[in-house]
């Protein structure tokens, strides 16, 4: 593990971010880590047995970047996401119930059924969108950090991106915005060393994205993506120097998507070797591993939350299911706001 | 009523400083907004009056720029975002239209987008073929804008001001050859509707309906088709989107002739919808004569000034094709 400029180096033996987090949070954790992968799963599966439709992306391996790095954030703070956003979305604490109806594209979905997998969010929860362009969320944070600052309302804005983001105009002048202007928002890199197909080292000219920060004046630091406390420590730090009006952090979490792109990767451009490494430092056991050996909680209380989580996303598809599709005539519904009069 | 007179860019400028003041989540962003007063010194000495947290020079970064106001806008501000030519609005394409244009429909009407994009847009001042282009046609098509284009002073004020309480994106484009044209403007807080065309001139030989500049053009030719005794109405479209049919289509039924008059490229233009309005209503069994267009050459704007004039309408074009409509060689 490395780091950057003023950023801390992090232990990995006695995870510093424990010292932070009751049981309980940490437990909260892991079960929302669970419901990610539950929720890919019984999507992939619904998308290879004909009962959903158009493309998904699936973040299966990422669980702890998506989890460790919104748990410093509130409902008031901000997340923009990305088209790989159903762990963020989670992670941000939407229900699945709605997110399956919004897979499905029916009329009880977050978006009802307007957005689809790459879309999905709640805005209530302080998810200001999954959005299909790459790049695309990162000044739109940087916004909702202006706004904040404005406003003053001591929140902060956190941008989840992929290393294709990073070679992307809108990553640049986002950052040099953020470091200018001095506001509270937190770039989060999903290294998941694929854009697409295209592998870090043959896009980047750089070793890391976090290396990029030293040309915005901003802290980068780099963690293991696969470590839900090296993430959520990074991004305690981020975000208490964002709220402390200190300015952006770059975080690059390097990890690793198990899953191929979309719906039509035929896999041609990574060795399965090198999938089934990956494989084996999943996040979810490294965290249930680090729960028991640190006593945060026994065994079977760990284990008892895969299987509540598998009940959950159970009774989700099924209230998912039993959502009506969207009425036709409403297909322009929702374009524009409700008009104070109505237009001729 | 005062006959106060004001100044296009004089108008604009107080109807930011009306919002700034009124409205606290109202601020404004751009290139060279703030001391150096604006490229065309619209917002000139606000910066001085308000600050620069609210009058906000941004870096040349038009797609974070206009991605960042698209952000605040999400969240509880009213940014008022200005490009220095709506040429380089381009680049902040992605934010406009796959963002700013579709995030209230994408996530099912659970957030809106108050933002306004003003871009001032047209040639005519030497420009060339990257400062001078009328793109308005590009955003009109976009479900989830609304696109407006405010020909007189009164007009600018109002619909701005309109446009910034709006709770949708609102692109208005401001005509550069109007920012020093004067006129009687209401002092105060005021709207104008963003879905209205008017009526600049009655008349009951042709109908020409016209955007921007070429209102002032089309009015001009209709002066001097008075004399030979051919009376045009002259409609100002003042929205692109949404458009006001039925002020079209009610014109035509009483000229029973259309001619279009717009700046940007002819083929695919903003004459292509007034046109095909008319062609779909009943106002179709009321015409006399083909439809006419008369729109930018198909080609980018060029620099000099012989050929910048040819590029677009001008006063005796619209005459010319006005004349042969009413006289029935069309």
């Amino acid at each position: 593990m490395t780091s950057h400029s003023n950023s801390a180096r992090f232990s990995v033996a006695h995870p510093k971010v424990y010292d932070r987090l009751a049981p309980d949070e940490v437990l909260g954790a892991l079960r929302r880590m669970h419901r990610i992968r539950r929720f890919e799963e019984t999507a992939e599966d619904s998308y290879i047995r004909g009962l959903s439709y158009g493309t998904m992306h699936l973040s299966i391996g990422q669980e702890a970047t998506a989890v460790g790095a919104c748990m410093p954030l509130s409902d008031a703070d901000w997340i923009t996401s990305t088209h790989r956003g159903h762990g963020h979305c989670i992670a941000k604490g939407a229900e699945l119930g709605p997110m399956f109806a919004e897979f499905l594209g029916r009329e009880g979905g977050y978006c009802k059924g307007r957005g689809g997998s790459m879309h999905i969010a709640e805005p209530a929860k302080g998810n200001l969108g999954a959005n299909g362009i790459v790049g695309g969320g990162l000044p739109i944070a940087v916004g909702a950090a202006l706004s904040a600052k404005k406003r003053r309302t001591g929140a902060v804005a956190l941008a989840f991106f992929g290393d294709g983001a990073n070679n992307a105009g809108a990553f640049h002048e986002a950052l040099n915005i953020a470091s200018i202007w001095k506001l509270p928002v937190v770039f989060v890199c999903e290294n998941n060393q694929y854009a697409m197909s295209m592998a870090m080292a043959r896009s980047t000219a750089v070793a890391n994205v976090a290396d990029r920060a030293s040309a915005y004046a901003i802290p980068g630091v780099i963690v293991d993506g696969n470590s839900f406390a090296d993430v959520a420590e990074a991004s305690f730090q981020a975000t208490e120097r964002a709220r402390a009006g200190e300015g952006p952090t770059l975080i690059e979490a390097k990890t690793y998507r198990t899953r191929g792109h979309s719906r039509s990767d035929r896999n041609r451009y990574r060795a399965r070797e090198e999938i089934e490494a990956w494989k084996a430092r999943d996040p979810i056991a490294r965290l249930e591993a680090e729960i028991v050996a640190l006593g945060l909680a026994t065994e079977p209380r760990v284990a008892a939350i895969a299987a509540e989580v598998e009940k959950e996303m159970a009774e989700a598809v099924a209230a998912a299911s039993a959502s009506p599709w969207p009425a036709v005539a409403d297909v322009a519904r929702d374009v524009y706001s409700p008009a104070e009069r109505p237009l001729r | 009523m005062s006959n106060r007179e004001l100044s296009y860019a004089e108008a604009i400028r107080e109807a930011l400083a009306i919002a700034l003041e009124r409205d606290d989540s109202v601020f404004l962003m751009g290139e060279d907004i703030g001391v150096y007063g604006g490229a065309f010194q619209v917002t000139g000495d606000l910066i001085e009056r308000f600050g620069e947290e609210r009058v906000m020079d941004t870096p040349i970064s038009e797609l974070g720029g206009a991605g960042v106001a698209v952000g605040a806008a999400l969240t509880g501000m009213r940014p008022v975002y200005e490009f220095q030519f709506s040429d380089f609005s381009m680049l902040a394409m992605e934010q406009i239209v796959n963002q700013a244009a579709k995030l209230r429909y994408m996530l099912g009407g659970a957030v809106s987008v108050p933002v306004v994009f003003r871009m001032p847009t047209g040639s005519g001042l030497g420009g060339a073929a990257q400062h001078s282009q009328s793109i308005e046609a590009w955003y009109a098509h976009v479900p989830g804008l609304k696109v407006v284009e405010p020909s007189t002073p009164e007009d600018v004020k109002g619909m701005l001001l309109a446009a910034i309480k709006d709770p949708d994106p609102v692109i208005v484009l401001e005509h550069k050859l109007l920012y020093k044209m004067k006129g009687v403007t209401p002092e105060g807080y005021y709207e104008t509707p963003l879905d209205r065309a008017v009526v600049r001139r009655g008349g009951r030989d042709l109908t020409i309906v016209a955007t921007a500049i070429m209102v002032h053009r089309a009015l001009e030719a209709a002066q001097i088709l008075a004399s030979e005794d051919i009376d045009a109405e002259v409609i100002d479209l003042r929205s692109l989107r949404p458009i006001d049919r039925a002020a079209i289509v009610g014109s035509v039924k009483r000229t029973a002739r259309l001619l279009a008059v717009y700046e940007g490229v002819k083929t695919l233009g903003i004459g292509a919808e007034i046109a095909a309005i008319v062609a779909e209503s009943d106002a179709f069994d009321y015409l006399d004569a083909p439809i006419v267009r008369l729109g930018g050459v198909e080609a980018p704007i060029p620099y000099s000034p012989v050929l910048e004039k040819a590029a677009v309408p001008q006063v005796e074009d619209i005459v010319a094709a006005a004349r042969r409509l009413a006289q029935g060689e069309v």
